[in-house]
């Protein structure tokens, strides 16, 4: 069956934006600043794949269909993945491992201040993604999984306060955020969703 | 008219490319080293400022401003620049150059001066030979390079027109053409582009229009025909494609001021000691070092300090910054 391969292509699919990253940079595609594109670049990525991730459910709720579902997880640890990168290279190639710097930056500058609240939430949500903790944390599980709707606006705002002047790709990145939340409101007002296309798993 | 001259007319055959401008600037780096005991008093400071060896500091002091400076490559000078007008991100202003025809283009130089007037820039370039000035850039940004630059003081253009007492500042502004700016179409700043120096910064020996890079005709992206290069501030102050300069009285109010007072000032010296409010100015990137190259300290008044800190003696630059 081609739907057992769905999963390992959309595996390697997200490894795509790294494997590019990594040709750019050795073929010196990313100068004269690579750490600033290797910082830019893993920062979308995080942003793209959370939207990815909290488009699943709306994509179930309009189309019925629930196989993404299977997928979510592995989505949201990938948007965790290109944070973790994201978070090292500000921190070992852009803030050169200067703690007095990097100090400042976090109790100092809100657009810092608000990603790095953003990627402690995902932190969270990734180390407690594993079924154990699922058991473990049972119905507060899905109230601490909550916080990825706060963390994507954070991380949509981190990238608003980081711009100097041109602010159309955070107004779009906002205006999919958005779009999303709306998807998830019940409507019609207490009715439950029917969808005309709702198709087998 | 003072002078008259006029450059001959190289066909670009003959322009150098930067192999060989590079191999020149060596040989001439090593008979500069050979006689620099003839370079004396003022004559040497100012030198020193060109080059970018700050005067009165030896070789052996580590700071980044003793190195000899080493320009930056043709293609990330070219590549990586914030040109607004012809597109907001780093590498749309080198796509979208085409569209920024320099011919026909005119200066108009008014306010409170005896001769206003107005200056072709071809009349311009004939009156007023280029030299090379290699300086560092500073954006505010964080980011730093080396560019050798064509041009000539401003103050020789400025004095032309005869500023009078009543003349404090000296503002400046890019052209409003969307046609050629397509970046205008869309009003991310208030257009057109305007900056300002006080009078005794326009008249500064080191503050320059720069009309050529690399010995070559100043690329649209880099602000083509004319710029202004006023090496020890952020580069937002080195306004680009120039139209009008204006002699006032009253301090004009410079586009990213405008924008957002409390992150860009008027004065916008290069400070590491008074950081952006959303970054430190204390350290800088070099373009085109490795991902794994630490970055420089950075100088007050971008190393520039002996030529230029006595114009801000007794100024609060905490305030003015």
């Amino acid at each position: 069956m081609w739907r057992r391969a769905y999963k390992p292509a959309i595996f390697l699919l997200c490894l795509l934006p790294l494997a590019q990253m990594l040709w750019q940079l050795s073929s010196g595609a990313l100068q004269p600043n690579p750490v600033e594109a290797l910082l830019h670049g893993t920062g979308d990525w995080t942003l793209r794949l959370l939207l990815v991730t909290l488009a699943v459910t709306p994509l179930k709720r309009l189309t019925g269909w629930r196989r993404p579902v299977l997928w979510r997880r592995m989505l949201g640890l990938f948007s965790f993945f290109y944070a973790v990168l994201h978070f090292l290279v500000w921190l070992a190639l852009d803030r050169e491992l200067l703690w007095s710097q990097i100090l400042e930056d976090l109790t100092k500058r809100p657009f810092v201040m608000v990603g790095f609240a953003a990627w402690l939430i995902l932190l969270a949500l990734a180390v407690t993604s594993n079924l154990w903790s699922m058991r473990r944390l049972g119905a507060n599980w899905k109230r601490l999984h909550r916080l990825v709707y706060a963390a994507a606006l954070l991380g949509v705002l981190h990238y608003w306060w980081l711009v100097k002047a041109d602010v159309r790709e955070p107004l779009i990145y906002l205006a999919v955020y958005a779009g999303l939340m709306a998807l998830r409101l019940p409507w019609p007002p207490g009715g439950t969703v029917m969808s005309p296309w709702r198709r087998s798993l | 008219m003072r002078r008259r001259y006029r450059p001959p007319f190289i066909p670009s055959s003959e322009i150098t490319d930067e192999k060989l401008w590079r191999d020149r600037r060596r040989i001439i780096r090593a008979a500069g080293i050979a006689g620099l005991g003839v370079a004396a008093g003022g004559l040497a400071t100012l030198a020193g400022a060109f080059s970018g060896r700050p005067p009165g500091k030896g070789k052996g002091n580590a700071g980044a401003g003793s190195e000899a400076l080493e320009p930056t490559p043709w293609k990330y000078i070219t590549h990586y620049n914030n040109f607004y007008e012809l597109g907001t991100s780093k590498s749309e202003p080198a796509e979208n150059a085409h569209y920024l025809k320099t011919r026909p283009w005119s200066l108009s130089v008014s306010g409170e001066c005896e001769k206003p007037g107005i200056l072709d820039i071809d009349e311009l370039l004939r009156l007023f030979p280029a030299e090379e000035r290699i300086y560092r850039f500073r954006c505010v940004e964080a980011w730093a390079m080396v560019v050798p630059w064509n041009g000539f003081p401003l103050s020789d253009l400025l004095k032309r027109f005869q500023p009078t007492s009543r003349a404090k500042y000296v503002e400046f502004r890019t052209l409003y053409d969307p046609e050629r700016m397509p970046g205008q179409k869309r009003r991310v700043l208030d257009w057109p582009y305007v900056e300002g120096l006080r009078m005794d910064e326009a008249m500064h020996p080191l503050t320059l229009v720069a009309t050529g890079l690399y010995g070559k005709e100043l690329p649209a992206q880099n602000g083509a025909p004319l710029r202004l290069v006023v090496p020890w501030k952020y580069g937002f102050k080195s306004i680009k494609s120039i139209v009008s300069i204006r002699f006032t009285e009253k301090q004009p109010r410079n586009t990213w001021n405008r924008m957002a007072p409390d992150e860009y000032g008027f004065y916008a010296n290069v400070n590491p000691d008074v950081p952006h409010p959303r970054w430190s100015q204390k350290r800088e990137r070099v373009l085109g070092t490795g991902i794994f190259a630490e970055k420089r300290p950075t100088l007050p008044f971008n190393g520039y300090a002996d030529e230029v800190a006595q114009l801000y003696a007794g100024m609060d630059l905490r305030k003015y910054f």
